[in-house]
């Protein structure tokens, strides 16, 4: 194990370096299949070790010191374990279905194999972040990701748009990335250690529930909020959508905006030592759900939809890791990976029909023109509104039954994920009735294409997942890390699963029934909602509160400073001392003659001066000192 | 009979001042040479004479030094002369000011 886990980190890496140094040399194809194929040996290698991992083997190995200075001392050392495993497997397979997807979807795309480079740079960087062993390789692979995002949403630097949209992720991660760096001072600080395994063996040595552990949970929280587009630091999410869909699929989708459940489920220890953190981690979790889910239900792009849902359902993992139950937050993220990479990518498919035209209403009835994306976009639907036996069912059931169990505010998250269950439903079939339609055409004059089979392979490959994904036993895979999840017995169960069922059932109907059967409702009740939906729709003003509370008097602040600081107090003060010596050097300079004699004349009185001042201050001179 | 040893450096000092003069009074380069050469001497037959007056070598040897500096100088000085004359310039100090600012 201890070359196979270098041997996932590595492929990856050198696929980026293959593509980033002889990318414009490679024919296109071939581009692109180096991409893919260095993740598919990753995945290869990460199967192995899924086969010794399940055979009960762990491994913390260092390989190397990267700096030591006194106490502090930074090993490379990859820490291997059920959960990382499954990191790692969701990541491999995932990003290697959307890689060979990309390879039809970017295939006219003439940055093909910068496209490729970044991608693999990416799942490299995502890649060491779950693997790492302490905090500073995590904190790399952190920032790592954050860089890739901020590449890929960029991809099309020539549309403003894109960039403006790139540049608002970056900042919102970066403000994690602190709160990251932060947490590891402190741990340092104050167990002296920066690997995991010293510091979940040292946590102990903190008191429970005291300032110092709640304060590095709160800055791990921090990195955690912005990479996973959790409230307040969600806006770039939605944004992020400008990038190429396989990147939304892969990035803001499947995997990295799942790291800061992965964190917290790392951390799990240090969050079982500060319930005060955890509680604000379960808080924030379901009210980012329902949050999110409301504006879902009002979005117009297809892809922006789905990027709330994303974040809705990251809300669901960061309230299930913030009750504890972690293993209930990992299954849903691996199942989420599954369904949402192959909605994304279905809807990769319809925008590529209709020429990245993402308007939901200028779609519709797509049946016929795009059988394979109407099937496999129709099963994630149901597995994301938890569809009895669908792989959302399951680890959604999962989360609500955990939260609903616990008592006090994480009952009422649990309530709000309850009925963030039913709005999830409403939102999906709306975006399905609307985008997708019920009615199959017989004629579709509108000419619409399938994708090619390198597309559509990979997204049926995921609906399998996304149906069943949910057999998997992701709990008891887990059990090492996390223990044995709470038995809560047979009847409430099945009570709870029903409680979900309706709450969806509930959704689906009243979607159905506005979008599909009677449309006049749909305008009646927005006129009726008139100021709460209006709310909605600007998604609660959140990007016009930050705009004027952070980013004008940002602006205003650096006009201050470039047009009044700068000229007025930092030139003047330089421009002054210039002035000064200038004006004095008009006076100065006219003692150099260019005459011999006059400089023979000045030397020899100074020769004089300091021959008389050390007869002087010897008492040579009449005149004596002292 | 002994001179004392004051004497010297009344002849040094008032060789060192004629130097001085000369130095500052005279135009042609070659004489402030020979003004300059004037007053290394000077300098150097007080070395000697505290040197002998104090029964050390050390002045002697500064003198010595001085000789060579001296040399090495005179050097420079009349290649730069020999350079200024070749130049077709005046052999005059006060004409001589490109170095003015």
């Amino acid at each position: 194990m201890s070359t196979l886990a270098p041997l996932v980190l590595l492929t990856p890496l050198a696929g980026f370096l293959i593509n980033a140094l002889f990318g414009r040399m490679l024919p296109r194809r071939v581009s692109g299949w180096v991409g893919a194929g260095s993740i598919g040996l990753s995945l290869v290698f990460a199967l192995a070790i899924l086969v010794q991992v399940i055979g009960g083997e762990h491994m913390d190995q260092t390989y190397f010191t990267w700096w030591s200075s006194g106490l502090f001392d930074v090993p490379f050392n990859l820490y291997v374990d059920p959960l990382s495993t499954l990191m790692i497997l969701v990541i491999t397979v995932v990003g290697f279905l959307i890689h060979v997807y990309s390879i039809g979807y970017m295939a006219a795309d003439r940055g093909i194999s910068r496209f490729f480079a970044y991608m693999n740079l990416f799942v490299f960087a995502m890649l060491l972040l779950v693997l790492s062993g302490n905090f500073i390789w995590l904190v790399v692979g952190w920032a790592g990701v954050g860089l890739c995002s901020y590449l890929l949403i960029g991809f099309w630097y020539d549309r403003p748009a894109a960039v403006l949209a790139a540049r608002k992720a970056f900042v919102m991660n970066v403000i994690g990335d602190v709160g990251m760096v932060f947490a590891a001072f402190v741990i340092f600080l104050n167990l002296n250690v920066l690997d995991f395994g010293s510091v979940f063996s040292r946590v102990h040595q903190l008191p429970k529930g005291g300032t110092v552990i709640n304060v590095i949970c709160l800055l791990l929280l921090v990195g955690a909020v912005a990479k996973s587009a959790q409230l307040p630091l969600h806006t770039w999410l939605p944004d992020a959508m400008e990038g190429p869909t396989p990147v939304s699929a892969l990035i803001h989708a499947a995997t990295m905006v799942t790291a800061g459940v992965y964190l917290v489920a790392r951390m799990h220890l240090l969050y079982d030592w500060a319930p005060q953190a955890a509680t604000v981690v379960a808080v924030i979790g379901g009210v980012t759900a329902l949050f999110a889910a409301t504006i879902g239900m009002t979005q117009v792009d297809i892809k922006r939809v789905l990027a709330y849902s994303t974040m809705s359902q990251i809300g669901y993992m960061f309230l299930a890791v913030g009750i504890g139950a972690y293993a209930a937050g990992m299954f849903h993220f691996m199942t989420h990976a599954f369904f949402k990479a192959l909605l994304f990518m279905a809807a990769g498919n319809v925008v590529h029909a209709f020429h990245d035209d993402q308007d939901i209403r200028h779609m519709g009835q797509l049946r016929r023109g795009l059988p394979v994306t109407f099937w496999t976009f129709l099963i994630g639907t149901l597995s994301i509104s938890g569809f009895p036996l669908l792989a959302g069912f399951f680890s959604k059931d999962e989360i609500i039954r955990a939260a609903l169990s616990a008592a006090g505010i994480e009952f009422v998250m649990g309530l709000a994920a309850l009925l963030t269950a039913g709005l999830t439903a409403f939102y999906m079939f709306r975006l399905f009735i609307i985008a997708f339609g019920w009615e199959w055409l017989r004629d579709d004059p509108r000419h619409l294409h399938e994708a090619p089979p390198i597309q559509t392979i990979p997204i049926i490959i995921l609906a399998a997942g996304a149906a069943l994904g949910g057999y998997f036993p992701v709990a008891n895979f887990l059990e090492p890390v996390f223990g044995h999840a709470v038995d809560i017995g047979t009847g409430a169960f099945i009570a709870l699963a029903l409680l979900t069922l309706v709450a969806a059932g509930v959704g689906f109907a009243l979607a159905y029934l506005v979008y599909a059967r009677r449309p006049e409702l749909a305008v009646a009740w927005r006129a009726r909602l008139g100021p709460i939906a209006t709310l909605v729709e600007h998604k609660y003003y959140i990007d016009e509160l930050y705009d004027r509370v952070i980013v004008r008097p940002g602006f205003a602040l650096a006009r201050f400073l470039n047009n009044v600081f700068e000229p007025r107090v930092i030139d003047g003060t330089v421009n002054g001392v210039a002035d000064f010596f200038l004006l004095e050097s008009r006076e100065w300079r006219l003692i150099q003659t260019g005459r011999v004699r006059s400089y023979g004349l000045w030397t020899l009185g100074g020769a004089i001066g300091i021959v008389g001042l050390i007869a002087w201050t010897l008492g040579y001179l009449p005149f004596r000192s002292g | 009979m002994q001179i004392p040893a004051y004497s010297f450096l009344l002849l040094s000092g008032g060789i060192f001042t004629l130097g001085a003069i000369g130095f500052l009074i005279r135009r042609n380069p070659l004489v402030i040479f020979m003004c300059i050469e004037l007053m290394l001497n000077a300098v150097n037959l007080a070395f000697a004479a505290i040197s002998r007056y104090l029964n050390s070598l050390d002045g002697v040897v500064f003198a010595f030094l001085v000789i060579t500096v001296a040399a090495a100088e005179v050097v420079v000085g009349i290649a730069i002369i020999v350079q200024v004359y070749r130049a077709g310039r005046d052999m005059d100090v006060d004409e001589l000011d490109l170095m003015k600012q």
